[in-house]
């Protein structure tokens, strides 16, 4: 379970998050949709523990323990896992390395046994096969030349194979046409179950058509300003985001 | 690959031990007075029973050095060795010239265990299973021993230490010694020529492919000393070797000096491939202490389609000025420099090579990575030229500059001269930073700050690394760990 409290947040003195309250227990998917600039990109980095941020007030508990002094990696074995919006080139460094390491370094933390290399292989294989992963792109240096398609696919691979308890998704289906949006939520959605809960992070509606989520968030001006069912999703494809934007307003 | 694995345990032991090589081994040696005149230069002569031209070869490389200055162009800093507060002979006491295995002092035999270089002929090097190659093992100033010696003669290849060469086969010395880089030179490669102390020797005849991996082990051990490493390697006709090349020294709060000459020979259709490790002491934080790496390094590719390949991987000593270049004499002749220089704390590196195209359709390429971290200074200085006669020559160099932190530098110094109209010169280079998305992409995935440089920096160099023999591979990988130990946070 992932509870946020009053959660406050400034980026060079600038408030960006202003008392944000967010619970989501286990086996929940809680969308959130805002404005741009509303925030919302912010809280998913700064769940995630990037080190840009201050937070000047509030909390965040995974199951019942404050994540806030734990760095990046700690919290992505603790059970954590942040899917980017702009996934990052790290060239020369191949892709089935980076996700052997990656797996290796969140079993140690967590105090499993390293996998073998056959084992590993295998493992990436299979689940690469299921999100229509090529065995090319696993040869290739780290979202160095992949398609925006390709590159959220290899997040959600990544997700699948560091086995995560709270999935947050950045704005997954940026850049991506209707077919690799098909196959990004059909992932996504294998990935559900009683025990893991989802924090998805989208502008559009369109995305929970495929994403069906327990609860909708609105954010505006860093504070959740409404919540609601699935229903509320149409609501805002409807209304737009004016009555939450004071720009637009 | 799992070296990136090993990398990252590697890194995660390093709280306890920064530099691991920086242990001293307690030995009895015998030195030479401290100091250098003319009396030093046939002190080693003499102690090396060496035959009387090269004794005066000796000599007439010190008449030479005395006339001459240090250079001062390299981009770096540092207090000028007083050379008369060095020893240039040590040896130890039990080792009077290279024995057989059984006869090395154990005391020696712990200190290369230690260092993770077990001297038994059986032995592996860095895990890797089966592969055998053979050592010669310099321990300040003299070769200990030297391994398969047997099993390479039975090819026809000699390799030994350069004293036993000088003995037991003058007339290759004399052929070949200081044709590539004579001994007037340059100021330490004059130095080295005068008072050299040991290093390796490697004959390989006609039409052999030598049957194994050849390695040298250099150590300098005692205070004060300087070590003045010679090589010389001569590949014959249609002859193939491969030759790697690892330093290490104690920690120690004076500087000291490594001034080698290596001379690589390639006559017609022969190859040689020469890898270095050099993991030197660095010196500590503040730059105290640590070894001046001043290397002259020269292959000479002499025969028509030869091809001389230097790959290096340099993250050790305080200064490192070092240009290991290629003379492509022969027509259709090839020259490789690949090399990654990491430099981190107060390191400074200024290295490169130089490509001197004489022949026709010579060809030569240069990758460069340059690593710079903490408040380091790191260069890249190449040259690449060709002669008027040097139709069809090519080149293609790339050079590449990562900076990790805002306090160290990186600088490219390329200089090109083509004095034949049909030469075709590439240049290409990049100044990059390991960015804070990169790094917190990859922490975001399990990777802690260590494991996450780790991973990026050998990204940055994997074209370079997949250059080296295998059994240097995983080794470099967990040096470039180790030397960017405390680059970030």
């Amino acid at each position: 379970m992932l509870e946020i409290k009053n959660l406050h947040v400034e980026v060079e003195g600038q408030p960006i998050l202003n008392g944000i309250d967010l619970v989501i227990p286990d086996g929940e998917v809680h969308a959130i949709m805002g404005p741009n600039g509303s925030g919302k990109s912010t809280l998913s980095y700064v769940i995630a523990g990037k080190d840009e941020y201050d937070i000047t007030d509030g909390d965040i508990l995974y199951n019942g323990e404050s994540i806030l002094e734990m760095d990046p990696a700690e919290r992505v074995a603790a059970g954590l896992f942040l899917a980017f919006q702009y996934p990052i080139e790290i060239p020369g460094v191949a892709t089935m390395t980076f996700l052997r390491t990656a797996i290796n370094a969140v079993r140690k933390e967590r105090e499993q046994d390293e996998l073998s290399i056959p084992d590993m292989m295998k493992l990436i294989q299979a689940k690469a096969k299921d999100l229509g992963v090529k065995p090319d792109m696993l040869k290739r240096g780290l979202n160095v030349g992949f398609s925006g398609g390709e590159k959220k696919r290899m997040e959600i691979l990544q997700m699948a194979l560091l086995d995560p308890g709270m999935c947050i998704l950045d704005e997954t289906d940026s850049g991506l046409d209707i077919d690799a949006l098909r196959i990004v939520s059909e992932g996504v959605n294998a990935l559900r179950s009683e025990t893991r809960s989802m924090l998805v992070i989208t502008h559009y509606q369109r995305l929970l058509n495929y994403i069906v989520p327990d609860k909708v968030h609105v954010m505006s001006d860093g504070k959740i300003a409404r919540t609601g069912g699935k229903e509320l999703a149409l609501e805002l494809e409807d209304a737009g985001y004016a009555e939450y934007d004071e720009e637009l307003a | 690959m799992a070296a990136v694995k090993e990398t990252i345990d590697h890194v995660k032991e390093l709280d306890l031990d920064k530099y691991k090589y920086g242990f001293t081994t307690d030995i009895e040696t015998v030195k030479a007075p401290k100091g250098l005149n003319e009396d030093i230069v046939k002190f080693i002569s003499a102690k090396k029973d060496e035959p009387e031209w090269m004794l005066e070869w000796r000599l007439d490389a010190y008449e030479r050095w005395l006339t001459m200055k240090e250079p001062e162009w390299a981009k770096v800093e540092y207090e000028k060795p007083d050379f008369q507060d060095l020893y240039y002979y040590a040896a130890p006491k039990s080792t009077e010239g290279p024995k057989s295995l059984d006869e090395v002092d154990p005391e020696l035999l712990a200190t290369y265990e230690k260092l993770g270089i077990p001297l038994k002929e059986q032995a592996v090097l860095a895990g890797v299973e089966g592969a055998k190659v053979a050592m010669d093992v310099v321990f300040d100033s003299v070769s200990v021993v030297t391994t398969f010696k047997e099993e390479l003669a039975k090819a026809g290849v000699i390799f030994c230490s350069i004293s036993e060469a000088i003995k037991e086969h003058p007339e290759l010395v004399k052929k070949y010694l200081g044709t590539v880089v004579p001994k007037s030179d340059n100021f330490y490669a004059t130095l080295n020529s005068a008072v050299f102390s040991d290093g390796s020797f490697v004959y390989i005849p006609p039409g052999v492919r030598c049957p194994m991996e050849l390695s040298t082990y250099f150590r300098i051990n005692e205070e004060n000393t300087g070590q003045f490493e010679r090589t010389l390697i001569i590949a014959d006709k249609g002859s193939y070797v491969s030759y790697l090349e690892g330093c290490t020294a104690p920690m120690r709060d004076e500087n000291q000096l490594h001034a080698a000459v290596v001379e690589l020979i390639a006559l017609d259709d022969a190859e040689i491939k020469y890898s270095t490790v050099q993991n030197w002491y660095p010196g500590d934080k503040d730059g105290k202490g640590g070894v001046y790496n001043f290397v002259t390094k020269r292959g000479d590719c002499r025969g028509d389609n030869s091809k001389i390949s230097w790959t290096q991987v340099e993250t050790g000593s305080a200064i490192t000025w070092k240009y290991p270049s290629c003379i492509l004499r022969g027509d259709n002749s090839q020259g490789e420099f690949y090399s990654i220089a990491i430099s981190n704390g107060m390191q400074q590196v200024d290295s490169g090579t130089k490509m001197i195209h004489l022949g026709k359709n010579t060809s030569s390429r240069i990758i460069s990575k340059g690593i710079s971290a903490g408040k380091s200074s790191n260069t890249y200085r190449g040259l690449v030229s060709a002669h008027k006669k040097a139709s069809g020559a090519r080149n293609f160099t790339q050079c590449d500059s990562l900076l990790i932190g805002d306090q160290c530098s990186a600088h490219t110094v390329p200089y090109i001269e083509a004095k034949n109209s049909s030469a075709t010169f590439e240049h290409e280079a990049t100044t990059s930073k390991i960015s804070d998305d990169q790094m917190f992409y990859a922490q975001a995935r399990g990777l802690n700050e260590e494991e996450a440089v780790a991973l990026i920096v050998n990204g940055f160099a994997r074209e370079v690394i997949q250059k080296l023999p295998m059994e240097f591979m995983a080794e470099t990988q967990r040096l470039i760990g180790i030397s960017l130990e405390g680059s970030v946070g």
